[in-house]
C-alpha cells in the first residue's frame, strides 16, 4: 500500500519501511527549535536534570523573537537564559538581536528547514516549514528539552488528509485567503491529530513564501503538520541556502486519505475570519461597514516581502484613514533591508504608516501595538482569539495583506478593488 | 492514581490565550502564571479554584499556542485533572510531559455541571459523578503516555534515556 509524503519522512526517520495512521513511533529529529518565551522552561529543565551538553550544537536554534527588542525587565530576564545558555553548551543558532526575526521566516532564509527533514520546535507555527516538504510540528517545552538532548521525540503517526485546489485565482485573492477559506470550510478542529497536504493546480503556481503562509495555518484547524510536494518553486529556494543536505518525499498515488477536500477557487473573494476564531470565515463583501482602529502587517503568516510590496503598492500616494494606525512589520532583518533599499518603507511612512524592526510583537498582543477595550484590529496575522492583540474586550478580524491595506486606507474592512 | 474534587465546567475551543494570555509570557514562573489561569475565559477563576478541583471542557480545549505555560498554570493553581470532549494535540502532549492527568470523555463532560464533585480512580479505569450519581468507565492511556505520567512527566522518564 502506498504512503502519503508524511508518511514517508516519519517511516525513513523511525528505521521503518512503512509506517500507519495510529502507530507511536520513536523518530529521530533533524532539526529543532525554540523562542523566547518557551525556551526558557527547556532550559530550565535541561539546567535542572543536569545535562552538560546537548545532542548537536548545529542543530537546535534559539530564536528570541516574541518579546524582542526586549520589551520589559522580566522579557530581557527570559532572552538572558536563552544567551547564556547557548553560551555554555555551545548553540551555533542563537539569533541575538540585530540578526534575529520571526522564526518561522528566520529559518527558512538561513537554509535550515529542508526537504524531508523531521523538525519539531516549542511554537505552535513550527508547521510552516511542511511549505518546504518538511514534516513539522509545534511542540511544548518540555517535548523540546527532551529532543535538545536526545535528538528523538515519539509521535503518533497521524491520519491523512488531502487538499486539492482548482482554478486561476481572481486579482487580490491570495494564498492567505485560501486557508482562511478552508480553515472556514473545516473548522478549528476539522484537521485535528491529522496531517494536511496541499495540493493542486493553483498552488504550484504560488510562491514559496505564500506555500509558506497556508502551512502556518495548519495549527488554526488543529493539524499536526501541513505538507506541500518538493517541485522546482522549493528547490530555487531551499538549493542555494541549505546548510545540510536533504532529501525530498513525494506521496503515492495509491497513498491512503481519510478525508479528500476539493475546492474550485478561480471565484473565490477575499476572505476575512471574523473575532475570535479563525474559522470565521466570510468573504469580504459580506463584512460591510465594520469600523477599525488599527491594522498589523506582519506576522510569522504574512510578514515577508511580497506582502510588505503589495501593501506599498497599494498604498502609495495614499493615506492611512484618519481614524487607524497602520503598523507593518518585515519579518526578518534582510527582508527589512530590502524593503527599505526598494523604496517600500518610505511609501508606508509617506502615507501615515508606522515601520518597524522584525519582531513577533503585537500578533500575539505582546508589544508594538496593543489595543485597548472595544478596539478592533485588521491583522494579517494567523490567530483572532479573544484578547489576541490586548485587552480581552478587543477584536481581531483575520485578512491578507491587500485587504489590510485597503481597509487601513478606509477606516472600515475594505476590498483593495475599492482603493484601486 | 486517585483524585476527587469540585468541578468547574467551560465551554468548547478554550485556546490556550483564554488559558494563559500573552502578557504574561514574559515569565515561566509557576506561582505567577497560576495568577491568571483562564483569566480571559473566567477573571475569577484564579481566586475561587481550590486544590483538587476538577476542570471540566468542551470540545478542542487547550487550541492555538503551544506553551507549557497552559497546563503549568492549570497545575500550579490546584486543578488535579481536565476533563474535555476533545483536546488539542499540543496540549494533551503538554499535560501528559509535566503529569498534569487529562481524560477525554464527551459523556462525563456532557452530565458534569460545575460544583459537581468527580472521583476518578485511574488504576480501575473508572471515574465517577458523585453529585449526579454517575459512573463511567475511563479509556486508559497508550503505554508511553501512562509510563510518562506514572514517572511523573517527561524529564524524569528521559533520565532513563541520557548520559549526564
Amino acid at each position: 500500500m502506498g504512503m502519503t509524503m508524511s508518511e514517508k519522512i516519519l517511516a525513513a526517520h523511525a528505521g521503518r519501511d512503512f509506517v500507519e495512521p495510529g502507530e507511536i513511533i520513536d523518530v529521530n529529529v533533524d532539526f529543532c527549535l525554540g523562542n523566547d518565551v518557551t525556551a526558557p522552561i527547556s532550559i530550565q529543565n535541561i539546567r535542572k536534570l543536569g545535562a552538560k551538553k546537548v545532542w548537536d550544537v548545529e542543530r537546535i536554534a534559539l530564536i528570541p523573537d516574541h518579546f524582542t527588542p526586549n520589551k520589559d525587565i522580566k522579557s530581557a530576564e527570559q532572552v538572558k537564559i536563552l544567551r547564556d545558555f547557548a553560551k555554555e553548551y555551545g548553540i551555533k543558532y542563537f539569533f541575538e538581536m540585530g540578526r534575529v526575526g520571526v522564526e518561522h521566516v528566520l529559518l527558512p532564509e538561513e537554509g535550515l528547514t529542508l526537504p524531508g527533514d523531521i523538525i519539531i520546535g516549542a511554537d505552535s507555527h513550527t508547521c510552516t516549514y511542511g511549505a518546504f516538504g518538511a514534516f513539522s510540528t509545534g511542540v511544548g517545552s518540555t517535548d523540546l528539552a527532551f529532543t535538545m538532548l536526545t535528538g528523538k521525540t515519539w509521535f503518533k503517526v497521524p491520519e491523512q488528509m488531502k487538499f486539492i485546489y482548482k482554478g486561476k485565482l481572481n486579482k487580490w485573492v491570495s494564498s492567505k485567503d485560501l486557508i482562511l477559506y478552508t480553515i472556514g470550510q473545516i473548522g478549528v478542529d476539522g484537521a485535528l491529530y491529522r496531517s494536511m497536504e496541499f495540493t493542486g493546480d493553483t498552488l504550484k503556481s504560488l510562491t514559496i513564501d505564500s506555500r509558506a503562509t497556508m502551512a502556518n495555518m495548519a495549527i488554526e484547524a488543529g493539524a499536526k503538520n501541513g505538507i506541500f510536494a518538493v517541485d522546482d518553486v522549493t528547490l530555487d529556494y531551499v538549493k542555494p541556502r541549505a546548510k545540510r543536505a536533504f532529501k525530498a518525499y513525494d506521496s503515492d498515488p495509491d497513498a491512503k486519505y481519510v478525508e479528500v477536500h476539493e475546492y474550485d477557487v478561480s471565484k473565490l473573494e477575499p476572505q476575512v475570519s471574523f473575532p475570535h476564531l479563525p474559522e470565521n470565515t466570510k468573504n469580504v463583501s459580506d463584512a460591510a461597514n465594520v469600523k477599525i482602529d488599527q491594522v498589523f502587517v506582519g506576522a510569522c503568516t504574512n510578514g515577508k516581502y511580497e506582502d510588505i510590496e503589495i501593501t506599498a503598492n497599494l498604498i502609495k500616494g495614499k493615506k492611512v484613514h484618519p481614524d487607524v494606525r497602520l503598523i507593518v512589520i518585515p519579518a526578518t532583518q534582510s527582508i527589512w533591508l530590502k524593503a527599505m533599499k526598494n523604496g517600500l518603507a518610505e511609501i508606508i511612512v509617506n502615507a501615515g504608516g508606522v515601520f518597524s524592526t522584525p519582531t513577533c510583537g503585537p500578533c500575539l498582543g505582546g508589544h508594538m501595538g496593543i489595543l485597548a477595550k472595544g478596539e478592533r484590529a485588521v491583522a494579517t496575522s494567523n490567530r483572532n482569539f479573544v484578547g489576541r492583540m490586548g485587552d480581552p474586550g478587543s477584536e481581531v478580524y483575520l485578512a491578507s495583506p491587500a485587504v489590510a491595506t485597503a481597509s487601513a486606507v478606509l477606516g472600515r474592512i475594505a476590498h483593495p478593488d475599492e482603493i484601486k | 492514581m486517585n483524585y476527587r474534587g469540585k468541578s468547574w465546567k467551560y465551554g468548547d475551543n478554550i485556546d490556550t490565550d483564554k488559558i494563559i494570555p500573552a502578557r504574561y509570557l514574559n515569565t515561566s514562573d509557576p506561582a505567577e502564571l497560576a495568577k491568571h489561569c483562564l483569566e480571559d475565559e473566567d477573571v475569577t477563576f484564579a481566586g475561587k479554584v481550590g486544590k483538587g478541583d476538577i476542570l471540566i471542557a468542551g470540545e478542542n480545549f487547550g487550541s492555538g499556542s503551544s506553551r507549557e505555560h497552559a497546563p503549568i498554570a492549570i497545575k500550579e493553581c490546584g486543578v488535579s485533572v481536565v476533563i474535555a470532549k476533545s483536546f488539542a494535540r499540543i496540549f494533551f502532549r503538554n499535560a501528559i510531559n509535566i503529569a498534569l492527568p487529562v481524560i477525554e470523555d464527551e459523556t462525563i463532560v456532557n452530565d458534569a455541571e460545575t460544583g459537581d464533585v468527580i472521583e476518578i480512580d485511574f488504576d480501575r479505569g473508572f471515574a465517577k459523578n458523585i453529585t449526579k450519581n454517575k459512573e463511567y468507565k475511563i479509556h486508559p492511556l497508550p503505554d508511553m503516555m501512562k509510563k510518562i505520567m506514572e514517572m511523573g512527566g517527561l524529564m524524569e522518564y528521559a533520565k532513563e534515556f541520557i548520559n549526564l
